[in-house]
């Protein structure tokens, strides 16, 4: 028995050292994440599943941090920084000031930031085209909608928002020049990214008002808008990761924002050891963004819009339709 | 000194730092549920707030604001207030500060962070009044108005900042940046933590204090309306206008939180920069039963508990930000739940 024990322990040391070795060797990534957390059911979710699955598949040292208030961004990155850490990852624009000047501070450190431009040698920005993948549900409501009024519902009132809006109208117009978009934001405070009942408030009126498919980009507030769709029978469509399943048969399709393929390759690119610094943008063609079909929707999105829709996206892809985007505005007029 | 009036004497010590330990024993009961080891966390909660002069530093980043509505809670309760607007007062200085700074950019420097400074005072100042007139005069609750004032406060900061002063060059909820002449001076000593003068400040605040409340005829006046309305009433006092005096200098000293964040700190008034700093401060003030020494203690051990919390995420498997939060509250619950019990056997 005793003799048994004796094996057990220097076969454990040894698993010890073996497992030390390999942590060694492996690529040490670092997440810090909004304050939505991981249990968004959307934005950050999607990051923190993307680094699990490169945990997964690379067999990667991840550690992840939720950030407590705006102050704790930057000790939370320096702290990634000081122990070491070889990729360190921003969720969120929030943290675009933290990361510009803790990656100033670690310039043998790489670091990568989501849905924000910081400039930086060893800096990687994860830019999404939310625009184009907006101008496909857009297109989807419109070839849905029977009353030729569908509706736009934002989170906070922001350019990124915007720029969903933009792109939506354009591609409702696109396949319906007669259709009707009414447009409504929650609010201009990050309270607006959690506020079911104001959403719900804002659908219940657009349905009223005739709307028959209603987009919200909104984070968890488009649990809100769910609701209204299920009491009053009618369309839904939901943003960032797929929502198709939380009211099947009422969601006609989710506007993909496919935060979670960012942040996997970045982390493999960075595994390989040939992080590029710069923008890496994120749009159809890439798979970055993109509308989202399964046994959920399936019923509700019909072959025929399906079929409509892929000649758009095919087109937007061969880059012979150009998406209105709302940060090009100004350089237009 | 005879054993009775040592006993008076040093009995709250005793039992503050009892009530802390209660509340540290159940957060920590807590994280050994979740599967570490509490002494373990412990000692990371020790060195990740004292380890290093830049981790002193962020303790100390996080007491200053926490001093200051410490002190401004504890002024309100020695005049016999319950002051829960610190949260809307040190808001609306913050955003005076921010506002200072962009619309009077040219000032020069040493008169900047001080007209800045000036702004934020008046301006929690002014949201403390309201709610001491309405208390003197009207018989609202300051319970109730104060409450209602911090929904008033943001959403009045959230369309000056956005509409009014807004950074074209941020996606971020927040004014645009002040003038570099409003910056106040950084304490290098501790390296990248943003501490400032904001906390020369504050600890001067805190001496001030004790030297109103102990030295002063205001500060009789105040702790007498505390003790007994109508005894002061009848000692020739008007305890309405003590009540909003009280008020005001509890909204000044939140709205100074705004010199350290604004001027010291973001460069910029930020919405929702504030981890609740306003209701940590009745916890602080309770804590330190109206002693100037007891608040900045409490003060410290709540700023080192903020950022000590902060990195367990960091340092363990099984302590999230969620978890950590919930041994902050426990040790808030504690201290408050003995706090609150003083105070509410002195008034009844």
């Amino acid at each position: 028995m005793r003799n048994l024990t004796g094996k057990f322990v220097v076969l454990s040391l040894f698993a010890a050292l073996l497992g030390s070795a390999s942590a060694q060797a492996a690529l040490k990534v670092g997440l810090v994440l909004d304050r939505g957390g991981k249990d968004d059911k959307s934005f950050n979710e999607a990051a923190y599943k993307g680094s699990l699955r490169a945990q997964k598949e690379m067999g990667l040292e991840l550690k992840v941090v939720e950030a407590t208030d705006t102050n704790a961004f930057e000790p939370l990155l320096r702290t990634f920084a000081q122990r070491g850490y070889d990729l360190i990852i921003g969720v969120g624009f929030a943290q675009a000031e933290a990361v510009k000047k803790v990656s100033a501070q670690f310039p043998d450190r790489k670091f990568a930031i989501v849905d924000s431009e910081v400039p930086g040698a060893n800096v990687r920005s994860m830019m999404f085209e939310e625009h184009e993948g907006s101008y496909l549900v857009g297109a989807i409501a419109a070839l849905t909608s029977k009353t030729a009024k569908v509706g736009f519902i934002g989170g906070m009132d922001i350019p990124l928002i915007r720029r969903f809006q933009m792109g939506y109208e354009a591609g409702a117009r696109k396949v319906n020049p007669k259709v009707e978009v009414e447009s409504n934001y929650i609010g201009v405070t990050a309270s607006a990214w959690n506020n079911p009942p104001k959403a719900k408030e804002l659908a219940v009126s657009q349905y009223n008002k005739g709307a028959d498919v209603v987009f919200a980009a909104a984070g968890a507030s488009n649990l809100g808008l769910f609701d209204a769709a299920e009491e009053r029978k009618k369309l839904a469509i939901g943003v960032d990761s797929n929502q198709n399943w939380i009211k099947p048969g009422f969601v006609l399709t989710s506007m993909l924002k496919r935060v979670d393929v960012a942040v996997f390759e970045t982390i493999r690119e960075a595994s390989g050891g040939k992080l590029e610094a710069g923008t890496r943008r994120y749009g159809l063609a890439n798979e970055g963004v993109d509308y989202a079909l399964d046994s959920f929707n399936q019923k509700v999105l019909t072959e025929d819009v399906l079929k409509k829709v892929n000649v758009l996206k095919a087109e937007i892809i061969a880059g012979k339709i150009t998406v209105p985007d709302y940060y090009k505005r100004n350089a237009k007029n | 000194m005879s054993w009775g009036r040592a006993m008076d004497r040093w009995m709250p010590v005793l039992r503050a730092l009892l009530s802390v330990i209660a509340g540290f024993a159940a957060g920590l009961a807590v994280t050994w549920v979740a599967g570490e080891s509490p002494w373990n966390v412990f000692m990371i909660l020790i060195r990740s707030a004292f380890g290093s002069w830049y981790d002193l530093g962020m303790t100390l980043f996080y007491t200053t604001p926490l001093l200051l509505t410490g002190l401004s809670v504890a002024i309100c309760f020695q005049a016999g207030l319950f002051n829960i607007g610190a949260e809307g007062q040190l808001t609306l200085g913050a955003l005076a500060a921010a506002v200072t700074g962009v619309v009077l950019a040219g000032l020069p420097w040493p008169l900047a962070p001080v007209a800045a400074a000036a702004a934020a005072f008046g301006t929690g100042a002014f949201w403390g009044w309201i709610a001491g007139w309405l208390r003197a005069r009207r018989g609202s609750h300051e319970v109730i108005t104060t409450i209602m004032l911090n929904f008033v406060a943001a959403g009045l900061s959230s369309y000056v900042a956005l509409y009014l002063f807004p950074n074209p060059d941020s996606q971020n909820p927040e004014t645009r940046p002040v003038a570099k002449s409003f910056l106040i001076q950084h304490l290098s000593v501790f390296g990248d933590a943003p501490v400032s003068t904001a906390l020369i400040l504050a600890v001067a605040m805190c001496v001030a204090y004790g030297f109103l409340m102990r030295r002063t005829v205001l500060g009789f006046e105040l702790r007498s309306v505390g003790q007994s309305e109508r005894a002061a009433r009848v000692a020739g006092i008007d305890p309405g206008k003590i009540q909003i005096l009280a008020m005001v200098l509890a909204g000044g000293l939140a709205g100074l939180v705004g010199v350290g964040e604004v001027l010291g700190n973001a460069e910029k008034f930020k919405l929702g920069f504030s981890p609740q700093y306003g209701f940590v401060g009745i916890a602080v003030a309770l804590l330190g039963r109206g002693n100037p020494v007891g608040v900045a203690a409490a003060a410290l051990l709540f700023g080192a508990l903020h950022k000590g919390t902060g990195d367990l995420d960091f340092e363990t498997e099984n302590v999230t930000r969620d978890l950590s939060m919930i041994l902050q509250a426990l040790v808030i619950l504690s201290v408050s739940a003995d706090g609150l019990w003083d105070w509410v056997k002195r008034r009844v």
